[in-house]
């Protein structure tokens, strides 16, 4: 299974959730497969995307699910730690593990070597980490929406990208229209 | 008062109560006072950039933000400002620590901070910098500023403002 596969696995049990999205094509592969105002898309800034996720969780109630990729986990590092150290039970970080930059022409991360995320997110003080099989995201998100406990998935899956349009929604709409699901 | 508790009064009385900070000798007494207060909810971050990510969460969850930084963190940030901060149009004051200007006994943080104003200025950030403790009146007025024009802005505060750097 590639990426665009998981998301469309698990796009019914996301999508009335608050979702924050990674940059690049897997934000254009959910705005393809299943748009909705509960998603922030980011246009830019590689690695944010578990960042914003937890502030956003830590703000307020409802539950957040972050959608990052291995890469740019590995961009922003230092994420892992302050997950771990400001734990918020309304957030899962989703993190596709594909051992690739996808958006950049499938150049091999880290990650699809030597270096296992689920291993750091544990060392980094993170206590509910699930690594799964592509096939097992979608149980898995549901198994940690259910929990109400801070999870982090690493769901290992294969190199690859659905081509899709590129998004030209407008940043300050997409904010707008998130803020406005966000207070809903 | 002190100048740390003027600083964190004019937060809190802003509305401010997700403040994330990195490490800096100047700001460690703001930084201290803004662990203290039960309306902020304190975030050390990692990494400049990491911080303007949680504060952008925090601020579409319902609460103002800032963060307490350096200016070498202008050399960090200028990707997470220009693509996140600006392009999707959010508010960011942000309480910088202004290296390298007078009374400086590193050398080396005299080379980011010829850059920090030009680099602010390219950016179209509003800036201002606080060189007497007078200066600091103007807090309240500039965290008003920034959530009315949902800008990051640039408060610059150098070591004749905090009173030198002591022994060091």
């Amino acid at each position: 299974m590639i990426r665009s596969e998981i998301l469309k696995e698990i796009a019914p049990v996301i999508r009335d959730q608050l979702v924050v999205c990674n940059i690049g094509i897997p934000s254009q592969e959910l705005h393809a497969i299943d748009d909705q105002p509960t998603n922030f898309y980011m246009l830019g800034t590689m690695g944010l995307a578990s960042s914003i996720g937890l502030g956003l969780a830590l703000a307020q109630d409802k539950k957040v699910i972050a959608i990052d990729g291995d890469g740019s986990v590995l961009t922003n590092f230092g994420t892992l730690p302050t997950i771990a150290n400001n734990v918020a039970d309304n957030f899962i970080l989703l993190i596709v593990d594909n051992g690739s930059y996808g958006s950049t022409g499938d150049q091999p991360t880290y990650a699809g070597q030597k270096t296992s995320l689920a291993a750091v997110a544990s060392a980094c003080g993170c206590e509910n980490v699930v690594e799964c099989r592509a096939e097992d995201t979608k149980q898995a998100i549901e198994d940690a929406l259910a929990g109400n406990k801070m999870t982090i998935i690493v769901a290992k899956c294969e190199s690859g990208n659905a081509k899709m349009p590129v998004i030209t929604m407008d940043p300050v709409v997409i904010r707008d229209r998130f803020m406005k699901a966000v207070q809903a | 008062m002190s100048i740390h508790s003027k600083i964190v009064d004019d937060l809190v009385a802003n509305d401010i109560s997700f403040v994330t900070t990195v490490p800096c000798k100047q700001l460690a007494g703001v930084i201290d006072e803004v662990e203290a207060r039960p309306e902020i909810f304190h975030i050390p971050s990692n990494k400049e950039d990491e911080g303007m990510g949680l504060c952008a969460g925090a601020w579409m969850g319902g609460k103002r933000p800032a963060i307490i930084m350096q200016n070498t963190a202008i050399g960090v940030t200028i990707n997470t400002l220009a693509t996140l901060i600006q392009y999707y149009r959010m508010p960011l004051p942000m309480l910088i620590s202004y290296r390298g200007e007078l009374r400086e006994p590193v050398a080396c943080q005299v080379e980011m901070a010829v850059h920090t104003k030009a680099l602010l200025a390219q950016l179209n950030i509003p800036t201002y910098h606080f060189h007497k403790e007078s200066d600091a009146d103007e807090l309240d007025t500039i965290l008003k500023y920034t959530f009315m024009c949902n800008k990051p802005v640039a408060i610059l505060t150098d070591a004749s403002f905090w009173g030198g750097y002591g022994d060091q």
